[in-house]
C-alpha cells in the first residue's frame, strides 16, 4: 500500500463516520429525503461560493454552500407550511429548481470554472491526496483529510454535548419542549450538521452518493438494534467497512470509488435486509407465518368447543364449515393433535382436558386482549408449532 | 438565435421542431402522470424511481453493447420497476419508514449505476460516449422515433387512464372504500406505479435522472393549485408540463450553454411559483387578502359592539357621544367609522357620534349567526 491509497481509505473513512452521525438522526427523524434534497442544492451554493474563492476547499465556499443546504430546508418547511402541497412534494419541487439554478450557472461560466458536474455529484476521491495543504513549505497532509477531519471533530463535539437533549428531542418532541429544549434549534442545528458534512464531503464522493453515506448505515444499524448509541456505533462501523471495502473493490475494478463504497453498502443493507434477526425480511415472513398457524389452530379450536353435537365435529364436515382447504385443515388437525389439544374417533374430533383449558384461556385472552397474555400462555402449555 | 427566430424555425427546422414536440409530448405525460404521485403522497416515489433505473441503462449497455435507445430504456425500465418494488417491500416488511426507504434506493441504485458507468468508460473500444446524457439529460439528441416512442406511451397512458378512470379516482381518495367495493386495490397500484416508471423512463434521455422528478411533479403541484376536480387537475397539470416543456426548449435553444432540462425544470418552477401565489381559491395571495378583509370586519363589529355597550346605558340610544371615549378601545379607526356611517349605523356629527336604531339592533344581534348578512 502506497501512502496516497493509505490517505485515500483515510479520507473514506472519516467520511463515512461523518456522514453516519448526523445521518443516524436524520433516519429517526424520518427526514432522510431531506439529505437528498440538501446533497442536490448545494450545488449553487458552491458554484458561487466557487466564483468568490476559487478553492474547492475553502471554509467560506464550505459556510456558504453549506448556507444554501440551510435555506432549502427552510424554503421546504415553508411551503409546507402553507400546506398548499403535501410535505414530500415540498421537497421534490425545491431541491430540483436550486439544482438546476447551479448547472445553469455552471454552464453559463464553463469558461472560467474548473468545476465539473460530474466531478459535483461523483467526486473523485483517487485525485484527493494530490490537494495537499502546505504551511510554510511544510506538507501536512491532504487538504481534504483537514477538511474532512475539521467536520468530524465538530460533530463529534456536538453529538457529545448535546447527546441528551437529541435523544430527547428525537424521540419525543413534545416532552423535549416542555423540558425548555428548543426543537427548533434542536432541527436547525443538526441540518447545519448535516449541510456541512454533505458539502465537505461531496469532494470527496460526490453530492448524490452523501446521500446513501448518510441513510444506508443508519438504516441497517436501525434493523438491528434498538439502542440509540449501539445504533450510532453500528452505522459508523458500517460506514468504514463498506469506505475500507469499496475503495479495493474500485482499485480492483478501475472504477470509481464512491460508487463501489455505494454498492457495497448496497450489498451490505441487501444482506441486513434478508438476515436481521426480528427485523429482517426473513424473520418477518417466519414470524408472519408462525402466527398464520396459531391463529388457524385457534380458530379450529374455538370451533370444536363452540360445537357438542357429533356431526358438526366430524373431519370432512369442518372443510366445509371453516372454508379451509383439505391440505390446511389436515396440517391444523395434525398440529392440534401433535399438541395433545384434541382426540380423533371414528372421524369425530373432540377436545382433550387440555385443549378445552387452552380454548377457554385463549377466548379470555381474546376479551381482554393483553398481548403479554398469549405470549406467556404458549409457553405454559408448550405449543409446539409444527 | 433569439426566441422571435426560434418560434419563426420550429415549423422548419427538422431538429427543432423535434425537440420542441418530444419535450411537449414528454410534459404533457408527466403532468397527467405526475397528478397522480402527487395526489398519492408519492412525490418522491418519482425521484427514487429515476435515480434507480441508472443502473438498468448500464446493465443493458454491458449486456448488449449497443446505444440503441429502446433496448437501454428496456434496461432503466426493469431496473426502475426493480427498486419501485424494492421500496414498497421494505416499508410493507420492516420497521423503516417510507423516506429511509426511498432514500436508501435511490442513492445505492445510483451508487451502482454509477460504478457501472464508470467501469464502462474505462472499457477499452466500447462506444459508451452516449451513456453519460442520462445523468442530466440531452435534448438535442431527441430524433423523430424517440418523439414517436413518447407519443405512443402517452397514448397508452392515456387509454389505461381513461379506461380505469372511476377506479383510480377512488382509489386516489380513499384506497380503503375501494378495497371494501371488491376492487383489485394490488393491481391497481401496481398499474399506476408501472405507469409512473414508464414516463420517467421515457424522460430519462431528454431531462435526465437528476431532474426528471420535477418534471413529475412540478405541473401536477402547479395545476392542484387551480382546481379541486381530478380531471380538470389532470388536464392542467398536462399543459402546464407541454407549455414549459416548450418555453423550455426555447430558452435554451435562444442561448448559448443552456441544457435544456434545468431550463425546463425552472420553468415548471416558475409555473409553480406563479400557482402558489396567484391561484384564486388557494393562492397565498388572495388567502392574505381573505385574511387581512376578515380582520377588519371583526374590528368593525368590535367597535359596534363597544358603541353598543355604550349606548345601552342611555335611555335615548342616539344619544350623542364623543368620538374621544373610543380612544381607548383598539378597534376604532377613522376608517371604520366611517364605514359604520355608511352602513347607516351611526351618525358623525363634528366630533360626535350617535348609534342610530338599525344600528342597535345590528349590534344586537351580532353573534346571531342567522341574520347576519355581511
Amino acid at each position: 500500500m502506497t501512502s496516497a491509497q493509505i490517505e485515500i481509505q483515510l479520507i473514506a473513512s472519516l467520511v463515512a463516520m461523518a456522514c453516519a452521525i448526523p445521518g443516524t438522526f436524520l433516519v429517526l427523524r424520518k427526514m432522510a429525503m431531506i439529505s437528498d434534497a440538501i446533497s442536490h442544492s448545494i450545488l449553487p451554493g458552491i458554484v458561487v461560493g466557487f466564483f468568490l474563492t476559487e478553492d474547492l476547499n475553502s471554509p467560506w465556499l464550505i459556510l456558504l454552500a453549506a448556507l444554501t443546504g440551510l435555506i432549502t430546508v427552510f424554503l421546504v418547511e415553508f411551503i409546507q407550511k402553507t400546506g398548499l402541497v403535501k410535505e414530500d412534494t415540498a421537497i421534490g419541487l425545491v431541491f430540483p429548481a436550486l439544482f438546476s439554478i447551479g448547472v445553469i450557472l455552471i454552464a453559463k461560466n464553463a469558461n472560467d470554472v474548473h468545476l465539473d458536474i460530474d466531478a459535483v455529484l461523483l467526486g473523485e476521491l483517487a485525485f484527493a491526496p494530490f490537494d495537499r495543504l502546505l504551511l510554510n513549505g511544510a506538507d501536512l497532509g491532504p487538504k481534504s483529510l483537514w477538511v474532512i477531519g475539521a467536520i468530524l471533530v465538530l460533530t463529534v463535539a456536538l453529538l457529545f454535548t448535546f447527546f441528551k437533549e437529541l435523544k430527547l428531542s428525537t424521540f419525543d418532541k413534545g416532552l423535549a419542549t416542555s423540558l425548555g429544549f428548543s426543537p427548533v434549534i434542536m432541527h436547525y442545528s443538526l441540518m447545519g450538521v448535516a449541510s456541512v458534512t454533505t458539502v465537505g464531503a461531496f469532494d470527496a464522493v460526490g453530492a448524490i452518493l452523501v446521500v446513501a453515506l448518510m441513510i444506508a448505515p443508519a438504516a441497517m444499524a436501525y434493523l438491528l438494534t434498538n439502542d440509540l448509541k449501539k445504533m450510532l456505533l453500528l452505522s459508523v462501523i458500517f460506514g468504514v467497512v463498506s469506505a475500507i471495502t469499496g475503495y479495493w473493490i474500485a482499485h480492483w475494478l478501475d472504477a470509481s470509488i464512491a460508487g463501489s463504497m455505494t454498492s457495497v453498502l448496497g450489498i451490505l443493507f441487501l444482506l441486513v435486509y434478508l438476515f436481521a434477526p426480528s427485523k429482517g425480511l426473513i424473520s418477518v415472513l417466519y414470524r408472519q407465518k408462525r402466527q398464520k398457524v396459531e391463529v388457524h389452530l385457534l380458530t379450529f379450536l374455538l370451533h370444536l368447543q363452540n360445537h357438542e353435537e357429533e356431526s358438526e365435529r366430524h373431519v370432512k364436515h369442518l372443510n366445509e364449515h371453516i372454508n379451509w382447504r383439505e391440505v390446511r385443515s389436515k396440517s391444523v388437525l395434525d398440529l392440534a393433535s401433535k399438541n395433545n389439544m384434541i382426540v380423533i374417533e371414528d372421524q369425530i374430533i373432540s377436545l382433550t382436558p387440555k385443549g378445552k383449558e387452552f380454548t377457554s384461556e385463549a377466548i379470555k385472552y381474546i376479551m381482554t386482549n393483553k398481548s403479554s397474555a398469549i405470549e406467556e400462555m404458549k409457553d405454559r402449555f408448550f405449543l409446539f408449532r409444527g | 438565435m433569439n426566441i422571435q427566430e426560434y418560434f419563426s424555425l420550429v415549423f422548419n427546422d427538422y431538429t427543432l421542431r423535434t425537440i420542441t414536440l418530444g419535450t411537449a409530448v414528454l410534459g404533457a405525460i408527466c403532468g397527467m402522470l405526475g397528478s397522480f404521485a402527487v395526489l398519492r403522497k408519492q412525490s418522491l416515489l418519482g425521484d427514487a424511481i429515476s435515480h434507480a433505473a441508472l443502473p438498468g441503462i448500464a446493465i443493458a449497455f454491458l449486456i448488449t453493447g449497443a446505444k440503441n435507445s429502446n433496448t437501454l430504456l428496456i434496461g432503466a425500465l426493469v431496473s426502475g420497476l426493480i427498486g419501485a418494488y424494492w421500496i414498497r417491500g421494505i416499508t410493507k416488511n420492516t420497521h423503516l419508514k417510507s423516506d429511509t426507504a426511498l432514500g436508501l434506493i435511490l442513492s445505492l441504485f445510483f451508487g451502482f449505476g454509477m460504478l457501472l458507468l464508470t467501469f464502462i468508460q474505462k472499457m477499452p473500444n466500447s462506444n459508451q460516449a452516449g451513456l453519460d446524457k442520462y445523468l442530466f439529460g440531452q435534448a438535442a439528441t431527441l430524433i423523430e422515433s424517440d418523439v414517436w416512442l413518447m407519443c405512443i406511451v402517452t397514448a397508452i397512458s392515456l387509454v389505461v387512464v381513461l379506461l380505469f378512470w372511476k377506479e383510480f379516482k377512488l382509489l386516489l381518495f380513499d384506497a380503503d372504500y375501494t378495497k371494501s367495493l371488491g376492487y383489485n386495490t394490488q393491481f391497481l397500484d401496481l398499474l399506476i406505479t408501472a405507469l409512473i416508471v414508464l414516463a420517467i423512463v421515457i424522460g430519462l434521455q431528454t431531462v435526465g435522472v437528476i431532474l426528471m422528478s420535477a418534471m413529475l411533479l412540478a405541473p401536477a403541484a402547479a395545476a392542484r393549485q387551480w382546481t379541486n376536480s381530478l380531471g380538470v387537475m389532470i388536464f392542467l397539470a398536462a399543459i402546464f408540463g407541454a407549455l414549459s416543456g416548450v418555453l423550455g426548449t426555447a430558452v435554451s435553444a435562444s442561448s448559448n450553454n443552456l441544457s435544456t432540462g434545468p431550463v425546463i425544470v425552472l420553468i415548471a418552477a416558475v409555473f409553480v411559483v406563479f400557482s402558489f401565489i396567484f391561484s384564486p381559491g388557494r393562492g397565498l395571495l388572495f388567502k392574505e387578502i381573505r385574511y387581512w378583509k376578515n380582520r377588519n370586519d371583526l374590528q368593525l363589529h368590535k367597535t359596534l359592539a363597544f358603541m353598543h355597550n355604550i349606548a345601552k346605558t342611555h335611555e335615548n340610544i342616539s344619544h350623542p357621544h364623543s368620538i374621544k371615549i373610543l380612544n381607548n378601545f383598539q378597534g376604532y379607526t377613522k376608517k371604520s367609522l366611517k364605514k359604520l356611517e355608511g352602513k347607516m349605523y351611526i351618525t358623525v356629527n363634528g366630533s360626535m357620534w350617535a348609534m342610530t336604531q338599525e344600528g342597535y339592533d345590528a349590534a344586537a344581534n351580532l353573534y346571531n349567526q342567522h341574520n347576519n348578512n355581511d
